[in-house]
């Protein structure tokens, strides 16, 4: 297949990954991103999520996020926030909309995991004379994590996701291979880019798995 | 003499503006019409791939892992990439973005097609079986209906899913409210952004009700029990969250 050829030819040539629209550049753009995004909405989300989680309160945020979450289009939102005063401070848009995204998945995993640990096992550390903040770090949290851990995971794909989606809006990352093959009306630009980014979605993912896997006991516990 | 420049919301470019909607009324319509087009259809095709796929499944043990694997593999692609890598099969066209949205539903709806079958209580079965029904007449009065209810649910996250993910078809032409979103954002025109945002909001919710009246028209045996599913609900619903995979973007 022609397109396929092409493809290739404009993966392997060098010229493609150096300089300021390189792969290389690009690449490292997604993933400061990324991970700066993750740290950000995992301090912010999951202080209040096992704060919430330990008290037994707010169930309903939970659920209601993550079902709003599903409706709000990323790339409304993304457009949105170009377009506020926000939009002439460089990153700043596409970070708070990734923040924004990253947030319910982490928060309402979190949450359930602390609501599932058993009731009975919670009883036993109360019993024992654990104090709140005793149970909450000794025996919920450590039970919890497997959910966590997935809610990071979960968290952590999607921002792939949505870091390539800012470069719809300007912003940096793989992305930008794609929509300036579009810019270019460069079919082979466009799907090697696209493959570039699902290949680093499917990496991510697969990284997080193994670490699931190869884990400890109390973090792999029952997650998924 | 030059006639001195309008002072209506228009020219001031604000973000709420009844002149817009008034001015611009058959170009939101052709808009919504698209997208209400796009999704329903993708979502459609989707259904119509995943219920033999489930059923598959469910026969042929065997082949759970990789249905739910590939599935899930795709789901895991990020849009725009999606979006570009059925470019050279479809060119710029409305299929791209249907068949691009039609494999992310895949996932939600064949993960509880199969959670539903497998939900079905074995007496129900056992019942069936003994009044003599042969597997397909089971399968089509028995255990289909009895997993309605979790199908629903993946339905539902499927299409408040593609709704929003319609959006990103902006890029190749085809993406509805997208296309405004999109057209706006190069103009700096907040009226037209945020209008456009704020009805794909609302095709969702009003897509999403109306999936919930087909399933409680579809299923009035549990209406009688409302009161014991109501002490339920709250602990189910979280537990449902989880067990969905994420977003998609």
């Amino acid at each position: 297949m022609n397109t396929l050829s092409a493809v290739w030819d404009w993966l392997t040539t060098g010229a493609n990954w150096v300089g300021e629209n390189g792969v290389w550049h690009r690449l490292e753009q997604h993933l400061v991103l990324t991970f700066a995004c993750l740290a950000l909405s995992a301090l912010i989300a999951l202080p209040v999520a096992l704060t919430l989680g330990h008290l037994g309160r707010g169930g309903a945020l939970a659920v209601n996020l993550a079902n709003v979450g599903r409706a709000v289009p990323t790339f409304a939102v993304l457009v949105l926030l170009l377009l506020t005063p926000l939009g002439r401070h460089g990153q700043w848009p596409t970070i708070i909309a990734l923040v924004l995204f990253a947030i319910p998945p982490l928060l309402t995993n979190a949450y359930v995991g602390m609501r599932e640990v058993d009731q009975d096992v919670v009883r036993a550390a109360r019993g024992m004379g654990m104090t709140g903040t005793q149970l909450a770090w000794r025996v919920e949290v450590p039970l919890a994590f497997p959910l966590v851990l997935t809610g990071i995971r979960i968290a952590a794909v999607q921002l792939v996701a949505t870091a390539t989606l800012a470069a719809l809006v300007g912003g940096g990352g793989l992305g930008r291979i794609i929509t300036a093959g579009f810019n270019l009306a460069s079919t082979p630009q466009v799907v090697a880019g696209a493959v570039l980014v699902a290949v680093f979605a499917l990496l991510m993912e697969a990284a997080f798995e193994l670490v699931e896997r190869r884990a400890p006991g109390w973090v792999r516990g029952r997650a998924r | 003499m030059t006639a001195p420049p309008p002072d209506d919301c228009l020219a001031r470019n604000d973000w709420i503006c009844g002149e817009y909607l008034s001015t611009r009324r058959q170009i939101l319509l052709d808009a919504v019409l698209q997208h209400l087009q796009l999704t329903v259809v993708s979502v459609a095709l989707g259904l119509v791939i995943a219920v033999p796929l489930a059923l598959l499944a469910r026969r042929r043990r065997w082949t759970v892992g990789p249905v739910l694997g590939i599935t899930t593999l795709i789901y895991t692609i990020p849009s725009l990439a999606m979006f570009s890598l059925l470019l050279p099969f479809y060119g710029l066209s409305a299929t791209l973005v249907v068949v691009g949205l039609a494999l992310y539903s895949l996932t939600l709806l064949v993960r509880n097609i199969l959670a539903g079958l497998n939900g079905v209580p074995t007496g129900a079965k056992e019942a069936a079986r003994g009044m003599g029904y042969g597997p397909t007449r089971q399968l089509l009065t028995v255990e289909l209906p009895l997993a309605l209810p979790t199908a629903m649910a993946g339905l539902r996250i499927a299409t408040v899913s593609a709704v929003a993910l319609t959006t990103v078809g902006a890029i190749v032409g085809y993406g509805g409210l997208g296309n405004l979103i999109y057209a706006g954002m190069n103009s700096f025109f907040k009226a037209q952004v945020l209008t456009a945002s704020v009805l794909c909001v609302v095709i969702a919710v009003v897509l999403d009700l109306l999936l919930l009246g087909a399933e409680r028209l579809l299923t009035p045996w549990r209406r009688a029990s409302r009161r014991a599913r109501v002490r339920s609900r709250a602990g189910a619903g979280i537990r449902r969250l989880v067990a969905a995979p994420g977003r998609r973007t």
